[in-house]
């Protein structure tokens, strides 16, 4: 039985079935691609008191569309705009890829950093529940709207939640616990957040600019990503048919904000995750929040790994940084730049801005493509990187 | 001037929870980074705040920053040119 | 092939103003959780000062951890990247996160504290734990309702079969105002020098977070 399992373990290809993403730059994946070849930004300036006394950059999603869209499923004023927001994007992914969300073989997992924080402000907050601020009270209702057997696991850790989600479903199906896992990850721009990073003097005056010599800080961003992840090759209804390989976390255990100098965490966490896969790496999908520490310690990271010279980029630029959803968001444009042969540029950037050189994609390019590192880091001192591949 | 330090003494050990530390502890003149007291970043930014919100005060700069968050010293002289202490 | 055997080398419980370690009350408070932490710590006869920067979910894993790695030697026995940490909660940091909503609840007195801020996120303690112990290996954190060890032990089994760990701390640290949950295990392999109090099964963990045995 024990050999069974470590078979079944070695053969299983881990695909991605379908998935969705909903920012500021449209509701499907396909409108975000779209806009994104167009090197359209969705980080913009708002004049807004409800989240910030002074004006402020983001990436926020547009609030009509979300009720209209919405509004097809349940009424809008039942609901968080987290809650719709996810909601709105899992529809979407179970959609496109056919299998059976009410069966015991499908699990569902959430990535959030904060979920429904806004809630803590009693002004927003006119839902009698208390506990609807809780990311459990958001996996019982996931439950409940979607009609699962089990509650949806739920993964809260920084911003590697999300690259962590997908590493657990992988894991769960090769364990074969699961035929499929539905995984989504969802955070908002909210006053919370907001006033945090301000205290932190981290946030971009104007759109960030990773690996940029100029930047600043990071963008804050907002939206959803679910990928539908499954060990059936026949729900694959695209031509993509990406897999999803393996991925590890690690700890820098050196400050609890700030990323170490010697990228030693994200350093072995990318050696472990090329020494399992056992494939050359075509492209880096780095985390790239625009900060002038962050971008500094990947670079050192990644050429302490050998990879300065693998084309690699950022998509903060487009997005903001979305926390938690942001593994999912990102991990979805790599398979999309693998299904495409497309090096997606990094917007923001101009000149190099960091001390190790590193081959940053300027503009969107073609280029025959197999493999995609996903790499990320987050307060905590975590670091999670993930192969995928055609 | 001495009163003032001895204000900042007790609201540093407040702000960054030195909590086993006595204001006798701390040197004015002693470098808060790096070495002597050996405070990180979230400790600078909370000192910033401690700025603003007791005093009234804004730094410009990171580089007016790294000045004036030298030592408990140079903190009170940077109060005391501008601030309402 | 051989089966490998885990144990369950060390376990702590604290709850009630109460620290238990493998069954027995080593140490009992009576004051709210913040007096109560800092008397446990007091206890324990350790120098720590970034302990003091810390936020209640923070002191409550970082106490708990202390405890279960307690004569383990596992510094010794274990390289950092080894040794994982997998642990979950139903609040993730909502104490601290009631806090910072404090802070910028009024307009006219709008100061965010950054040191409050930065614990506004339930794997820091993780990072806390890393810390204090120069552990650097896999980690994370999960938000359930309650404690539901079966779900964790496939985690972490399989993270020891696979060799991505070689032992492992984990299990669950709550916090919220008042209520204050912790049930903290140290995984290990069964060898000669592993003097493990339980086999490594769900049955046994949720026996002992509920001091049913």
């Amino acid at each position: 039985m024990e050999e069974e399992i470590r078979i079944h373990r070695r053969m299983t290809n881990i695909l991605i079935a379908s998935d969705n993403i909903i920012t500021s730059l449209g509701f499907t994946t396909v409108e975000n691609i779209r806009r994104i070849k167009a090197c359209e930004t969705g980080i913009r300036r708002w004049v807004d008191e409800s989240i910030s006394p002074l004006p402020f950059w983001a990436s926020r999603v547009d609030d009509e569309e979300l009720n209209e869209l919405f509004s097809a499923l349940a009424h809008p004023d039942d609901y968080t705009r987290f809650e719709k927001i996810v909601i709105c994007s899992v529809r979407d992914a179970l959609r496109n890829a056919g299998i059976d969300q009410h069966s015991a073989r499908t699990r569902f997992i959430i990535s959030s950093t904060k979920g429904n924080i806004d809630l803590l402000n009693p002004v927003i907050n006119r839902f009698g529940d208390g506990n609807r601020v809780y990311l459990w009270q958001t996996a019982a209702l996931m439950k409940r709207f979607f009609g699962l057997v089990e509650t949806p696991i739920v993964v809260s850790n920084a911003c590697i939640s999300g690259i962590l989600a997908v590493i657990y479903a992988a894991r769960m199906i090769r364990l074969g616990l699961y035929d499929h896992v539905v995984v989504t990850g969802a955070d908002l721009v909210t006053e919370f957040v907001l006033s945090g990073f301000n205290s932190f003097l981290s946030l971009s005056d104007g759109p960030c600019k990773p690996f940029d010599k100029y930047r600043q800080g990071l963008s804050l961003g907002e939206g959803a990503g679910t990928i539908i992840l499954t060990a059936d090759p026949s729900r694959v209804n695209k031509s993509s048919g990406i897999r999803v390989g393996y991925g590890f976390s690690s700890n820098d255990a050196n400050h609890i904000s700030g990323p170490s100098r010697n990228g030693e965490g994200l350093y072995q966490v990318i050696r472990k995750t090329l020494d399992k896969n056992n494939l050359p790496v075509d492209y880096i999908s780095a985390h790239g929040t625009a900060t002038p520490y962050n971008d500094e310690m990947e670079s050192i990271a990644i050429s302490r790994a050998g990879l300065q010279d693998v084309p690699m980029n950022s998509f903060k630029g487009y997005w903001g940084h979305t926390l938690g959803a942001a593994g999912i968001l990102e991990i979805i444009a790599g398979a999309c730049s693998l299904s495409e042969n497309l090096l997606f540029g990094t917007l923001g950037y101009s000149e190099p801005g960091t001390t190790h050189p590193l081959a940053v994609i300027r503009e969107t390019r073609e280029a025959r493509l197999n493999t995609c590192l996903k790499i990320a880091s987050g307060f905590g001192g975590c670091n999670a990187a993930l192969l995928i591949s055609k | 001037m001495e009163q003032l330090i001895a204000k900042l003494k007790d609201e540093i050990i407040g702000v960054l929870n030195l909590t086993e530390m006595t204001p006798d502890d701390i040197d004015e003149y002693a470098p808060l980074f790096v070495e002597g007291l050996g405070l990180d970043s979230i400790d600078a930014l909370e000192l910033i705040v401690l700025l603003e919100k007791n005093y009234g005060l804004k730094l410009g700069t990171a580089e007016e920053g790294k000045k004036v968050l030298h030592s408990v010293r140079t903190m009170a002289e940077f109060i005391k040119a501008h601030g309402k202490a | 092939m051989m089966k490998e055997e885990y144990v369950i080398t060390n376990y702590c419980i604290i709850r009630n103003n109460r620290v238990w370690l493998n069954g027995n009350l080593v140490f009992e408070g009576r004051e709210d959780p913040s007096a109560f932490f800092t008397s446990v710590y007091r206890h324990l006869d350790i120098s720590y000062a970034k302990f003091f920067k810390m936020d209640n979910l923070c002191k409550l894993g970082f106490l708990a951890a202390e405890f279960v790695l307690r004569n383990t030697n596992f510094a010794q026995v274990y390289q950092g990247v080894d040794v994982g940490i997998i642990l979950s909660n139903a609040s993730s940091s909502i104490d601290t996160d009631r806090n910072h909503q404090q802070s910028i609840a009024s307009r006219d007195a709008y100061f965010p504290s950054p040191s409050v801020f930065v614990y506004t996120l339930a794997n820091i303690v993780i990072g806390e734990i890393c810390i204090r112990h120069k552990l650097y290996g896999e980690s994370a954190f999960f938000i359930e309702k309650d404690f539901y060890p079966k779900g964790m032990y496939t985690c972490v089994k399989q993270l020891l079969d696979d060799d991505v760990i070689k032992c492992c701390i984990m299990g669950w640290v709550e916090m919220d105002v008042k209520d204050y949950d912790a049930g903290l295990y140290f995984i290990e392999k069964q060898t000669g020098h592993t003097r493990g109090i339980a086999i490594f099964e769900p049955e046994k963990l949720l026996d002992l977070y509920q001091q049913r045995s």
